[in-house]
C-alpha cells in the first residue's frame, strides 16, 4: 500500500511540476514574444536556401530581412531563377532591379596540352600549399590545376577537364565568388554575361620567352589594341588589358590576328570559345612531356 | 656533457663530402640575374638603366625602405635588361640583368672603412649601404637586425656557426678557412653593441673548425669569446634553440631575443661584414656549398651573387645521371628547409647557404596517409607544439583555430614532417595556414 501510495506521490508530484513548468513557458510565450515581420518569412521560402553570401549577406534569411526593409533589390539574388526573383518583387511591391547575370571566369587557358610542366609537384594536393612551394608549371601565373575552385564550388558549376584546367558551366554558375576567393593565383574574376572578349591569360612575361612555358600565353604583341577601336584595349605590364567601360565597342575584330588565341571571344551562353583565324591551331590531345 | 636544446631530431648528416673540400672561387660567367628583392623586406630600387656599365662592387640598386637594402654588381659588365625573373621563391621578382665583361677582374676599387670613428647610426647605414644581409638563409637586413633600440640592451652576442642542416659546410668552411675574418667581425660588432659576453655556438661534429677559432680566440683575449661545443642535433642553429642551448633560457613565445638581451648572428655574416670594413668590399659574393648525390663533384664554392644555378652545377661536373627520374630534386638550402626548384634558370641569392641535387636515394617517393596519433611530433618539435593537432585542423582548413594552438610560433624547422611515419606533409599545410591567416588579415 505504501509502495503504491510513493508511487502515486511522485506521479503527483512530477505531472504538477511538469503542468507549472509548462504553464510558465506559455506565459513566457506570449509575455515576451518578438514581433517579427510575417514577410520574412514568406521571402526567405522564395528565396533559394543556398546560404551562399552572393548578395553580401551572411545568409538567405538576412537577405530576406534585407528586402523586407528594402535596403536592396531581390534582383542582388544571383542565385535564384527569374521568376522566382519576380514573384520575390511582386510579393513586396518593388522593383525587381538589375539582374545582370554574371559568372566566374578563369583568365587562364594554359591547360597540360599546351603549358608546360618543367618539375612534378609532389606536395599536398591544394592549390594554395602549391603556390606556396612555387607549383611545377613552366608559366608563374597560371593555373596550377589542383582543384581548389571546384572543391569550393557549392553548385557543381566547376569541372576539371582533363587538361587540368576548370571549366565553368555558365548555367549553374551563380557568382557566388567562392572560387574567386579560393584560386591563390587570382585567375576567377565575376564578369557580365555581355563581357564576350575576354583575354585568357594572365602572364606578366614578354614575347618568345614565355611562349615556351606556354603556347597560348599573351605575348604582349599589341596587335590585339592596334585592331580594336580606340582605347578598348590597353596593354599594361605585358597584358592585353580590356576596358569593360567600352564594351559595347567589342567585336571579334579584336581577336583576329591574335598569334596565340590569347584572347578570344567567348559565345553567349558559354559553350563554345572562338579564336581568331590567326591563332596557331592546337589540335593536341596529350598532355605535354615534362622538360627539364 | 654537450649543451643542447629539448627535442629536436637526428638527420644523417652528409657532411663528410664536402666539410674537407677547401672554398673555391668560381670563375666569372657570361650572364647574372640580381632579383632586387633577395632579403626580407621592401623591394630595391634599380639605379642602372638598359646598357649601362657597371663596375664590379659597384652599387645599382639602393634601398626601397628601412628594412631593405642595397645591391651591388658581382662583376664588370653592362646592364642587360631590368625586368621581371624568377625567383628561388618561385615568384618573378624584378631583377638586374648585367652581361659580363669578359675582361672582367676580381679586383675591386675600394678602401677599408675606419669603423672605429663611426657612430651607431653611422654603423648601421654601412652595413645597409653594404647590402649586408643575414647568410644563414632567412637573409634578414643586418643593420635592422643590430640596431639596438634604446630600451634594449645586447647583454649576450651569440655567433651562430652550428650549420645543423644536413649537407651543408658553407659556414664550416667560413669557420675553418677565415677565423681572422670572424675575430675581427666579432671585435667591431662588440664594439657597438657592448654586450656583457659573447660566445661562438658549433656543433661538434666540426673539430677542425672549434680548434681553429679556439686557437684564434686565444690570440684575442680582450675579445673574450666563449666558444662552446654543442650536441649535434637539428634545429641546434635556430637562434631561439641556441639560446636555449647556451644559456638554458626560453625565449618566451611573440617576443624576439632581443627583448631578453640576445642576439644571434650567423658566423658567415660576421665574416662579411669584417670584410666590408676592412677592405670596403659589399656583399657580393658568398660560400655555397653544392652538394647531393646526384652531383659528380660536391664542393664549397666562393660564388658571385647572381650566378645562374645552371652554372653552378656545370662547374662541378654537372649531374650523374642525366635522366632526371621523377623523384630527383634540386632544392636551394639544406633538404630540411630547403626550397624545390623547378628550374635551373633561377640565381644564387643572398640567402643560398647550399645548392643539392638529390637523388632517387634520398627522395624515396612518400606516399600519405592517415596521422595514427603516435605523438613522434611532439617529440621532436623543439618549439614544444603539437604538430599532429595542428596537422589535423589545417586538413579540416580550420586555419583561425591554428593561432589558438601556437601556430605563429612554428619556426618551419621540418622536424615533424621528418619524423611522421604516416609521411603527412605537415610544415607545408602549416605554410598555407599562415599564408591564409595573413592574407585574411590584411582583407
Amino acid at each position: 500500500m505504501t509502495a503504491l501510495a510513493g508511487i502515486a506521490t511522485a506521479g503527483l508530484f512530477m505531472g504538477g511540476l511538469g503542468f507549472s513548468l509548462a504553464a510558465l513557458l506559455a506565459y513566457a510565450n506570449r509575455k515576451l514574444y518578438v514581433e517579427e515581420d510575417p514577410r520574412i518569412d514568406a521571402v526567405e521560402e522564395m528565396l533559394p536556401h543556398s546560404n551562399c553570401g552572393a548578395c553580401g549577406e551572411p545568409g538567405c534569411r538576412s537577405f530576406a530581412e534585407v528586402l523586407v526593409n528594402k535596403e536592396a533589390e531581390p534582383g542582388k539574388c544571383t542565385v535564384n531563377t527569374v521568376e522566382m526573383t519576380q514573384s520575390v518583387a511582386d510579393y513586396l511591391g518593388v522593383d525587381v532591379g538589375d539582374h545582370d547575370k554574371q559568372v566566374a571566369r578563369l583568365a587562364c587557358a594554359g591547360g597540360s596540352h599546351v603549358a608546360y610542366f618543367r618539375a612534378k609537384y609532389e606536395g599536398l594536393k591544394s592549390c594554395r600549399a602549391a603556390a606556396v612551394a612555387g607549383g611545377g608549371k613552366g608559366c608563374t601565373w597560371g593555373c596550377l590545376g589542383l582543384a581548389d575552385c571546384e572543391t569550393s564550388c557549392d553548385f557543381d558549376a566547376i569541372q576539371m577537364n582533363k587538361f587540368g584546367l576548370p571549366v565553368v558551366n555558365e548555367n549553374l554558375c551563380v557568382a557566388c565568388s567562392d572560387c574567386v576567393d579560393s584560386c591563390p593565383k587570382d585567375l576567377f574574376s565575376l564578369q557580365p554575361v555581355s563581357h564576350q572578349l575576354w583575354v585568357a591569360c594572365k602572364s606578366l612575361g614578354f614575347g618568345d620567352e614565355v611562349e615556351a612555358d606556354c603556347e597560348v600565353v599573351c605575348t604582349a604583341c599589341e596587335r590585339c589594341a592596334v585592331d580594336a577601336p580606340e582605347g578598348l584595349i590597353k596593354i599594361r605590364n605585358n597584358l592585353a588589358i580590356i576596358d569593360y567601360e567600352k564594351n559595347e565597342l567589342a567585336s571579334k575584330v579584336a581577336i583576329e590576328r591574335c598569334p596565340t588565341g590569347a584572347i578570344v571571344w567567348l559565345k553567349k551562353g558559354g559553350d563554345s570559345i572562338i579564336k581568331g583565324t590567326g591563332a596557331k591551331k592546337v589540335i593536341r590531345m596529350e598532355p605535354l612531356p615534362r622538360v627539364a | 656533457m654537450l649543451l643542447t636544446f629539448t627535442n629536436g631530431v637526428h638527420p644523417q648528416e652528409f657532411k663528410s663530402w664536402t666539410n674537407n673540400s677547401p672554398v673555391e672561387r668560381l670563375p666569372f660567367f657570361a650572364d647574372y640575374v640580381i632579383p632586387l628583392s633577395q632579403h626580407i623586406g621592401a623591394p630595391s630600387k634599380s639605379l642602372v638603366r638598359k646598357g649601362q656599365y657597371v663596375a664590379r662592387g659597384e652599387k645599382i640598386a639602393e634601398p626601397g625602405a628601412y628594412v631593405s637594402v642595397a645591391y651591388h654588381s658581382p662583376v664588370d659588365g653592362v646592364v642587360s635588361a631590368v625586368e621581371l625573373a624568377e625567383h628561388p621563391g618561385g615568384k618573378m621578382v624584378p631583377s638586374i640583368k648585367i652581361k659580363a665583361d669578359p675582361f672582367s677582374s676580381q679586383r675591386l676599387e675600394k678602401k677599408p672603412i675606419d669603423w672605429k670613428s663611426l657612430t651607431k647610426k653611422e654603423f648601421a647605414d654601412h652595413l645597409q649601404n653594404s647590402g649586408m644581409v643575414g647568410l644563414g638563409g632567412a637573409a634578414f637586413p643586418s643593420h635592422v637586425k643590430f640596431a639596438v633600440p634604446d630600451d634594449k640592451k645586447c647583454d649576450y652576442l651569440i655567433i651562430n656557426g652550428c650549420e645543423c642542416e644536413p649537407f651543408l659546410t658553407a659556414d664550416h668552411r667560413v669557420m675553418a678557412e677565415y677565423p681572422l675574418e670572424v675575430m675581427r667581425g666579432i671585435e667591431m660588432l662588440q664594439y657597438f653593441l657592448t654586450p656583457k659576453k659573447t660566445f661562438i655556438g658549433i656543433e661538434a661534429n666540426k673539430k677542425d673548425a672549434i680548434n681553429i677559432l679556439q686557437l684564434e680566440a686565444n690570440k684575442h683575449p680582450e675579445l673574450a669569446v666563449e666558444i662552446v661545443s654543442l650536441e649535434v642535433k637539428y634545429p641546434q642553429g635556430a637562434e631561439k634553440m641556441l639560446i636555449s642551448a647556451i644559456l638554458t633560457n626560453e625565449v618566451p613565445s611573440g617576443t624576439i631575443p632581443l627583448d631578453g638581451g640576445y642576439l644571434v648572428s650567423n658566423v658567415g655574416t660576421v665574416a662579411a661584414i669584417a670584410e666590408y670594413f676592412d677592405s670596403g668590399k659589399p656583399l657580393i659574393e658568398r660560400v655555397v656549398t653544392v652538394s647531393g648525390s646526384n652531383i659528380k663533384r660536391p664542393a664549397n664554392l666562393l660564388v658571385p651573387i647572381g650566378t645562374s644555378m645552371q652554372e653552378l652545377l656545370n662547374a662541378c661536373g654537372g649531374f650523374k645521371s642525366s635522366d632526371f627520374g621523377d623523384s630527383a630534386r634540386i632544392l636551394l638550402g639544406g633538404p630540411m628547409m630547403g626550397m624545390a626548384q623547378k628550374s635551373l634558370d633561377v640565381p644564387v641569392v643572398k640567402g643560398t647557404s647550399g645548392v643539392l641535387a638529390l637523388g632517387v636515394l634520398e627522395v624515396p617517393g612518400r606516399n600519405t596517409f592517415q596521422c595514427i596519433r603516435c605523438g613522434r611530433c611532439l617529440e621532436a618539435c623543439p618549439m614544444f607544439l603539437n604538430p599532429s593537432t595542428l596537422g589535423l585542423l589545417a586538413k579540416k582548413g580550420l586555419y583561425e583555430e591554428m593561432l589558438e594552438e601556437n601556430l605563429m610560433d612554428c619556426m618551419e624547422c621540418a622536424s615533424c614532417s621528418y619524423v611522421c611515419p604516416s609521411g603527412i606533409p605537415l610544415v607545408q599545410s602549416f605554410r598555407v595556414a599562415k599564408a591564409v591567416n595573413r592574407e585574411r588579415k590584411v582583407a
